[in-house]
């Protein structure tokens, strides 16, 4: 055959892949793109500067969550529950299977878009960044994002590795966007360093993964590895693997700032902008969240396939060693993350704790859903459902957590807990409103945050009722209730500086009244943690609908 | 997974239930937008107590229909023992978690003494000066969830609702507390999520464990699964629907969840976990969640502190309502459901309960400040309601006698109901004095019945009904629970009867101390005022219903009898079954009304014979 021939298929093949499968898939992040080149170009020229960079973006993020919204719809067919088979076969390699479009890409892709508009309506209002920095901050919020959605539709560790970087490099900046501020400095050198330092260990990780399997598909290492007879084959084999494995891990707990790498977050939270804190502490966590998830299932389990039974029962070693590895970090992460948080004085501090302490719940969930993959898809479904119910509500309880401190700041000038010290007598409403976002933190009905609380504990527990690693689950749910109880304290004891003790005698500002603009938007984040604890059906159906990607 | 398809049938209990369950956090709500402007403090006071009399008349309408002419739809039929007035619309479908209400003669009594208490208590809530406002808004939603627990059949809906009460009472001992309100509002925090989070884990054990295809189609119409209200196709649809499903179908239905538990397999007592069935791990988890409210020794340290921290109408709602909480937790969801657990801890149950009435009965005889000493007597009265319902005589040597069973769980019934008045009376008399002399030191009381004739003779009354003397409300329950205590633990029964003594001592001892003697010496005598016309208001109330429910104990009777007759006798038949592999007694139904007529001769020989 003439290989110029050859070429043109190969070419025409590819072209094909992207323009007609691939691009249409890809609308969202494109909208992103299109964006930031956009912000970019307004610095160039200067009539375009007069653009205010924040609704500039904020437009950019709008078609971005059409768009997103779009993909969800068309996933979504007809009624919920019954399309799981469809959506299953609905999944979509793009570009090559780089990445995967599928029920869990759209959903985080629509978490994250409508984050972004949230968020960008309150930098507006909070004030940071300056319209100086407006364009530097939204382009490099965007670009983030933009490595958040590929860290969702991940499917390959080349493109893992690409889109963590991607996603942390302009967080780095971020961190350091306070730039006469030595703390702010300090803070995005430790995010760096750390950063670098994660995502080295993490490409040795991957090099020696693709060394032993001879490829970095996930897919088709799920396969290489179903076909190995045993983990701990003789030769190196099994360890090389095996440490592989946990050095990727090391690459995804830094994002996730799990423990033991979890230590840049509170500092970096301390030293940065309350606005950035928001952003990392939210959508940073979803999008690692979503990738643990994908390379977690990339590796522990294989899609529909003729030998499918065959295949999950040969990876049930290597599910083992992820969920034990997941498990451990969780509990830790958890436990770790709530004792801390106990001697804070500065609310930053405190909420970059209770991050981590949140990321530690988050975990169980996902050690559930693999744990429960290989005993009954459909309860390993709605374990990944209560992971993406969880992302959901905390969307709203951390955002409005960082609004609050972030307009306090304003106000107040103090970001310490003291500051807060006799609110409710001048301004019960944002009393109100925090008391809301910290018990729903806490896990307490009838709030969004006890509902996923109480989703991700029953998945847990029906890992233990369908004997799926029941040791190890029983052990997640002993620590979960034990997290809930001590994080009670530090909460509350924030609640009890604000409506307990008396304003302190120098205070000469007073916080912002419910009836403005921070105080809308303050209650249009605090609404939706009441209603959706008390209805939460339609935002689960949506998290199951993420949950069918779980195969 | 929904089970069964959206009721056309309306439902007569629904709006009734409904607006008891949340006219109060409705309220709640509007006083929190600035519809009523600031300073004006008296109407926020008014619009509380007409919402709180308002939920008290329509539970009235519901519990007393002979009052308001009976026989509307919706309206509680006093002497039926099953579930009424149920109401059953889908809530969370994915998890067949419902909003599922009801009633029947436990839990009837109980919301009719939380809504008479909440009338009691917003009057007593008027010396309160401090940020009126916020403290009627958590007052109210404090009352939504307590009525809340009493009525949910659905096990997620009773966790809500049980939780839902915490924060309001944090804030509620916090604020407006004593001088260590902190340190009280934070340790019954504490202890009652501790106890909350054991409970969630349990919940979660036994929903997963559960499969409502196992019951019978008679068993899932009488346990709501499907509505009974459903007709012909629909219903034969809807249980052909359940049966058929691929799948097991879990549930948060605390009736099914029953009938699950006392199957002859039950699912629960099927799986182990390090060498405990499941059954037994739920209830023990369920049980300290529990006992934390009730509260029973170990557990009980927060109960003292947040008493005496609270203010006069929190220690009331507290000692009258919260504390009966967990009590009605133990006798509607620990026996019914892990019937096979609550026969192995039988002896904890009993053992905790005769621990804590000594107990608690010895503090309070050691106590300086007169409303500690009421907090440890209520720790000990609780002691009762605890040996009432453990009292699983059923199996006392070889024979199968529920009639002694039903006798204790009758008399703890009671017990609480009867506590919830004397309790609530108790720290009302108590707040009285403290809002005068400002102090509440036994030592430095006593002549306060020549300062005040009225208002002693009406706390003498209450206290007597306290201490349990016959012919008074707290005397009824004791004597039925020991009594049937004898059955099962000799020793048992000699420790409670001794009790009795003890609480004789503390009582006596603090009437003496406090309202006897010649004269007031201790600080601020000038303000020793008469009782006023609001304090009456509250205080003769009480006392009325201590006499009268000590008199005609039969008017509580009539209520929770023929339920609680009903669930022991199911339970004891249960026991007979799984430990005889006997089917089912012949006699079943003569033996209800043998046992009413027994129970009903007990009650009268000891009301005469007194025997003190």
């Amino acid at each position: 055959m003439n290989p110029d021939r050859n070429l043109g298929a190969l070419l025409d093949g590819t072209f094909h892949d992207t323009l007609a499968v691939s691009l249409p898939h890809f609308r969202p992040e494109l909208c992103l793109a299109a964006t930031i080149v956009l912000l970019l170009l307004c610095r160039m020229l200067p009539l375009l500067r007069l653009v205010d960079s924040g609704f500039l973006a904020l437009g950019g993020v709008l078609f971005s969550l059409f768009f997103a919204w779009d993909d969800v719809l068309s996933l979504r067919g007809g009624a919920w529950a019954s399309t799981i088979g469809d959506l299953l076969a609905g999944r979509q390699e793009l570009f090559g299977g780089l990445l995967a479009f599928d029920s869990l890409t759209a959903y985080i892709r629509l978490l994250l878009a409508g984050f972004l508009v949230l968020f960008i309506l309150f930098t507006k209002v909070s004030g940071i960044p300056d319209s100086e920095d407006g364009a530097d901050f939204y382009t490099l919020v965007l670009g983030s994002t933009l490595g958040m959605c590929l860290m969702a539709s991940a499917n390959h560790l080349l493109m893992v590795f690409m889109a963590v970087e991607m996603a942390s490099v302009p967080s780095y900046a971020l961190a350091g966007l306070l730039k006469g501020r030595k703390a702010s400095s300090e803070a995005a050198l430790k995010y760096a360093v750390y950063g670098a330092g994660a995502a080295g260990v993490m490409l040795y990780g991957l090099s020696l993964l693709a060394g032993v399997l001879g490829t970095c598909h996930m897919p088709t290492m799920a396969r290489a590895l179903a076909s190995l007879d045993s983990m701990w084959m003789p030769g190196g084999t099994g360890l090389a693997l095996a440490i592989g494995g946990l050095m990727v891990a090391v690459g995804l707990a830094f994002k996730l700032s799990a423990v033991p790498f979890h230590f840049w977050c509170p500092d970096v939270f301390a030293g940065a902008a309350a606005e950035v804190g928001a952003f990392l502490s939210v959508a940073s966590k979803a999008a690692a969240i979503a990738l643990l998830l994908r390379v977690a299932f990339g590796m522990g389990t294989t899609g529909p396939g003729p030998d499918h039974a065959v295949e999950m029962a040969a990876l049930g070693e290597t599910r083992h060693f992820i969920v034990g590895a997941i498990a451990l970090l969780a509990a830790l992460t958890c436990t770790l993350g709530n004792l801390a948080a106990y001697g804070q004085t500065n609310m930053k501090r405190l909420l970059a704790y209770s991050t981590i302490a949140h990321a530690g719940y988050l975990m169980m969930g996902v050690a559930a859903a693999v744990a429960l993959a290989g005993r009954d898809a459909d309860a390993s479904r709605s374990a990944v459902a209560a992971v993406c119910f969880y992302l959901g509500t905390y969307v709203f309880m951390n955002l409005a957590a960082f609004a609050i401190v972030a307009l306090l700041r304003n106000s107040l000038r103090s970001e310490e807990i003291a500051s807060y010290a006799g609110l409710i007598r001048t301004n019960p409403g944002i009393v109100v409103a925090t008391g809301v976002v910290l018990v729903s933190l806490i896990g307490l009905p009838p709030l969004a945050g006890f509902i996923s609380k109480f989703l991700v504990f029953s998945s847990v527990m029906e890992a233990v009722s369908l004997d799926a690693e029941r040791p190890l689950m029983l052990v997640l749910l002993v620590v979960g209730g034990i997290n809930t109880v001590i994080s009670l304290f530090y909460y509350l004891r924030v609640l009890k500086v604000m409506t307990f003790d008396p304003p302190p005698a120098e205070r000469t500002a007073d916080a912002f009244p419910l009836v403005s603009i921070p105080g809308a938007l303050v209650t249009a984040l605090v609404v939706p943690v009441v209603s959706l604890g008390i209805f939460w059906s339609g935002l689960y159906a949506f998290a199951r609908l993420a949950g069918a990607f779980a195969s | 997974m929904g089970i069964a398809p959206t009721l056309a049938v309306t439902q007569p209990a629904f709006w009734p239930l409904t607006l008891i369950l949340f006219l109060p956090a409705i309220v709640a709500g509007i006083l929190a937008l600035p519809i009523i402007p600031r300073g004006k403090d008296d109407s926020v006071r008014w619009v509380g107590l007409a919402t709180t009399i308002a939920v008290f008349i329509l539970s009235l309408w519901m519990a007393v229909p002979a009052i308001f002419g009976a026989g509307s739809p919706g309206q509680f039929v006093v002497g039926e023992a099953g579930m009424q007035a149920v109401v059953k619309q889908p809530w969370i479908p994915a998890f067949n978690i419902e909003y599922l209400l009801g009633v029947d003669g436990i839990s009837m009594p109980l919301v009719l003494l939380t809504t008479f208490l909440a009338v009691l208590a917003a009057a007593a809530s008027w010396p309160i000066e401090k940020h009126v406002r916020p403290y009627w808004i958590l007052f109210l939603l404090l009352e939504t969830g307590m009525i809340g627990v009493f009525v949910s059949l659905d096990f997620f809906l009773f966790y809500v609702f049980w939780e839902v009460m915490l924060l309001p009472m944090y804030f509620l001992i916090g604020i407006w507390g004593g001088p260590r309100r902190e340190y009280a509002a934070i340790k019954f925090f504490l202890y009652t999520l501790a106890g909350s989070v054991l409970m969630l884990l349990a919940i979660l054990m036994l929903y997963f464990a559960s499969d409502v295809r196992t019951l019978s189609d008679d068993q899932l119409l009488a346990t709501h699964v499907v509505s009974p209200a459903l007709e012909g196709a629909d219903r034969a649809a809807a249980l052909t629907a359940v049966h058929s499903h691929p799948k097991p179908i879990h549930t948060f239905n605390l009736l099914a969840l029953a009938a699950i538990g006392q199957s002859p397999v039950s699912p629960f007592a099927a799986t182990s976990f390090w060498g405990m069935t499941l059954e037994s791990w739920a209830f023990l988890l369920l049980l300290i969640g529990f006992i934390i409210k009730v509260p029973v020794v170990p557990v009980h340290t927060w109960l003292p502190d947040a008493h005496v921290e609270a203010p006069t109408p929190i220690s009331m709602i507290l000692a009258g309502v919260l504390l009966k909480l967990g009590g009605y937790g133990i006798l509607r969801i620990c026996y019914p459901i892990c019937p096979g657990a609550g026969l192995s801890f039988a002896w904890l149950v009993c053992g905790l309960g005769v621990v804590s009435m000594v107990y608690g009965a010895f503090a309070a005889l050691a106590q300086k400040d007169f409303k500690r000493m009421v907090a440890y007597s209520s720790v000990s009265h609780m002691g009762y309601v605890m040996l009432g319902l453990g009292v699983w005589s059923a199996v006392a040597g070889h024979e199968y006698q529920w009639d002694a069973w039903a006798q204790g769980v009758n008399g703890a019934m009671f017990q609480m109901l009867a506590h919830g008045i004397s309790s609530a009376g108790m720290f009302f008399m108590v707040g009285v004095l403290y809002d005068r002399v400002h102090h509440r030191n036994l030592e430095e009381f006593g002549g306060i019945f020549n300062r005040m004739p009225l208002y002693a003779s009406l706390a003498v009354a209450i206290f007597f009904a306290g201490l349990g003397l016959p012919g008074l409300c707290g005397f009824i329950g004791e004597v039925l629970v020991t009594l049937s205590s004898w059955n099962y633990s000799r020793l048992l029964a000699v420790c409670s009867a001794f009790t009795v003594i003890l609480t004789a001592a503390y009582i006596l001892w603090a009437i003496q101390r406090v309202y006897l003697g010649a004269e007031y010496k201790g600080p601020h005598g000038d303000h020793l005022t008469p009782m006023t016309r609001r304090e009456l208001a509250i205080a003769v109330p009480l006392v009325v219903l201590a006499i009268v429910f000590g008199v005609a104990p039969q008017l509580i009777f009539n209520y929770i009898t023929p339920t609680v007759n009903r669930q022991v006798e199911t339970l004891a038949e249960w026991t007979r079954s799984v430990h005889d592999g006997h089917p089912a007694a012949a006699g079943a139904t003569a033996a209800t009304d043998s046992g009413a007529v027994e129970l009903q001769a007990t009650i009268d020989t000891f009301t005469v014979g007194g025997g003190r």
